[in-house]
């Protein structure tokens, strides 16, 4: 590898963020986890570049990043359906594309959902904090500065070469589709939910809640039928990822990745991770339903898609295409 | 002395521990230590299978790796860790922390409004400061950011109507019956009493903060030039 190789940042787009698996076991000083809010996409992503589930990659919000590469790699774009062109050649998302030397990829701005993931054979190469790349603009931590901030045109982010690889393509069967702007989120109940009472829960259960403007990588806020517990607020307490905190409003609020680590608000359970994914690609004015499942349920899950994802071959792309 | 004890689901890989009275909330100096010992005993006992634990007032929670272990085996280990006698010398558990500080009206723009409504001189408000141990109850909001408690009742302090859009690092505050040093320059609504110099939060720094959970925390008055020699910003 030489210093020089990676991706020059032409435009930084909306906003536009490195994110690795996440930063863990930093709960003890205050630090949340971060990491891309849509896991699912994010390992495609990084599997089409190579075997690499964790390694960095960039989230790209909304749209709108132009990079142009001085290295001879291999890169795949999955995610919101977000126009992608190399050297002004559409090409496919979900797919891995060969780059060289000089290449200006860029991409336009999403039809539906609302966050890519572009990743690199071999993954940016970024000096990690805390152990993590993950960009926690809140924290002012991590990223390609370690200061938390997002990508800036005039960056440059660094990337070993990587030998001309086979193009490949997740089979379609696995590609989620965003363009309904509606999803149902699996919960399993937990922490104060027995202090919601059996109609707050129906009500939850039964109603359509809408993606609000004040939505973001700390937590999607919610608006629809309100619900109340019988407590004011509790003692702060630790709060795990996809935690439905119902402050006084009644107004269910999700927690995402940057989230706090402690928090006083009560709460009714906990969004399945494998759905945090679909929640993030929704716009504000997003529909969305919840469904109750039990916690055994939720394990089952995750064994299940952790195999399942394993056991996908990926297909072979002809060079015409 | 063990307080009432209840394991709750937090969501699919979590559990949370509650001790004491879960409808009384009470926050205590016994409940503290025996979260910090039955952090410590998880962190032996569940090993790799831990990703994380966060400790607060009355409370942990249990961060687990789904794809090594299960809600059942990870209740067992809690069970295990809570059995466990803890060392019942509350006063002497966690480590001392003494924290400078540079107490005044140019460091702590709240410092007169607090002793006016206290009934108190300001004098008085400084010396009340100084004179508790405090325990460090919970850290979050922000990197570093540690909860110390409890303030005596004498200078207590609600928080602001309107927080401030910019609080200094190292701003010793108050509020209600806590205490804390802002680790970072962050809007905030605490009442600001002083300055520490020394960083509650050092990312290049091993370990990156001074205090951890369970441990005590004292405060100890510097003058302004002991303040800016140890590298204090005025």
């Amino acid at each position: 590898m030489t210093i020089n190789s990676g991706f020059k940042v032409i435009q930084s787009g909306i906003f536009s963020l490195i994110e690795d698996a996440g930063r863990f076991g930093q709960h003890g000083i205050g630090l949340t986890t971060g990491g891309p809010l849509d896991r699912e996409a994010f390992r495609w992503a990084n599997r089409l570049c190579g075997d690499q589930q964790t390694a960095a990659a960039i989230e790209i919000t909304v749209g709108g990043l132009v990079l142009e590469s001085t290295v001879n790699t291999t890169i795949a774009v999955t995610g919101a359906t977000i126009p992608l062109s190399i050297n002004q050649q559409s090409r496919a998302l979900w797919q891995s594309h060969q780059v060289k030397v000089g290449d200006r990829i860029e991409l336009g701005f999403a039809s539906s959902g609302s966050r890519g993931y572009f990743a690199v054979a071999g993954g940016f190469t970024i000096n990690p904090i805390f152990n993590s790349a993950a960009t926690v603009p809140r924290e002012a931590l991590g990223g390609l500065h370690r200061d938390g901030t997002a990508l800036q045109a005039g960056d440059f982010i660094p990337c070993s070469e990587s030998l001309s690889a086979p193009q490949q393509r997740v089979p379609d069967s696995h590609r989620p589709d965003y363009s309904s702007n509606s999803t149902v989120l699996r919960v399993v109940l937990g922490y104060q939910q027995q202090a919601f009472s059996h109609i707050s829960k129906q009500l939850f259960f039964s109603s359509e809640y809408k993606v609000t403007e004040s939505s973001d990588r700390m937590g999607f806020r919610l608006k629809g039928p309100g619900i109340k517990s019988t407590l004011d607020g509790i003692l702060s307490e630790g709060i795990c990822l996809g935690a439905i905190q119902v402050p006084a409003d009644g107004q269910p609020i999700v927690l995402l990745n940057d989230r706090q680590t402690i928090g006083g608000y009560p709460k009714l359970g906990s969004v399945l991770s494998l759905d945090i994914g679909k929640l993030a690609q929704l716009l504000p004015g997003g529909i969305l339903r919840f469904e109750a499942i039990s916690i055994e349920q939720a394990h089952n899950l995750l064994l299940l898609d952790q195999q399942r994802f394993a056991d996908t071959v990926l297909e072979q792309v002809g060079l015409d295409e | 002395m063990h307080s009432l004890k209840n394991i709750s689901i937090a969501g699919e890989n979590s559990l949370i521990v509650y001790f004491g009275d879960a409808r009384t909330q009470i926050i205590s100096e016994s409940i503290a230590s025996e979260i910090a010992a039955t952090a410590a005993q998880l962190r032996t006992s569940l090993g790799t299978q831990l990703i994380d634990l966060v400790a607060s007032y009355a409370s942990l929670l249990v961060i687990y790796d789904p794809f090594k272990t299960d809600h059942h085996a990870v209740r067992a280990a809690i069970r295990r860790a809570l059995a466990d006698p803890i060392d019942t010398d509350v006063s002497q558990s966690g480590a001392l922390v003494t924290l400078p500080v540079y107490y005044s009206a140019e460091s702590g723009p709240d410092l007169q409004t607090l002793a006016d409504n206290a009934g108190l001189s300001i004098e008085e408000v400084i010396s009340i400061h100084q004179q508790s141990e405090y325990r460090v109850y919970a850290i979050g909001f922000a990197p570093g950011f540690a909860y110390l408690g409890e303030l005596d009742p004498r200078i207590a302090a609600p928080r602001l109507a309107t927080p401030r859009q910019k609080v200094p690092r190292g701003a010793v505050a108050i509020a209600d019956r806590q205490t804390a040093v802002y680790p970072a320059e962050s809007p905030g609504g605490w009442n600001l009493i002083g300055l520490c110099p020394a960083l509650m939060f050092d990312p290049s720094a091993e370990p990156s903060m001074p205090v951890q959970v369970g441990d005590r925390v004292r405060f100890n008055a510097i003058d302004r030039e002991t303040y800016l020699g140890m590298g204090g910003l005025l």
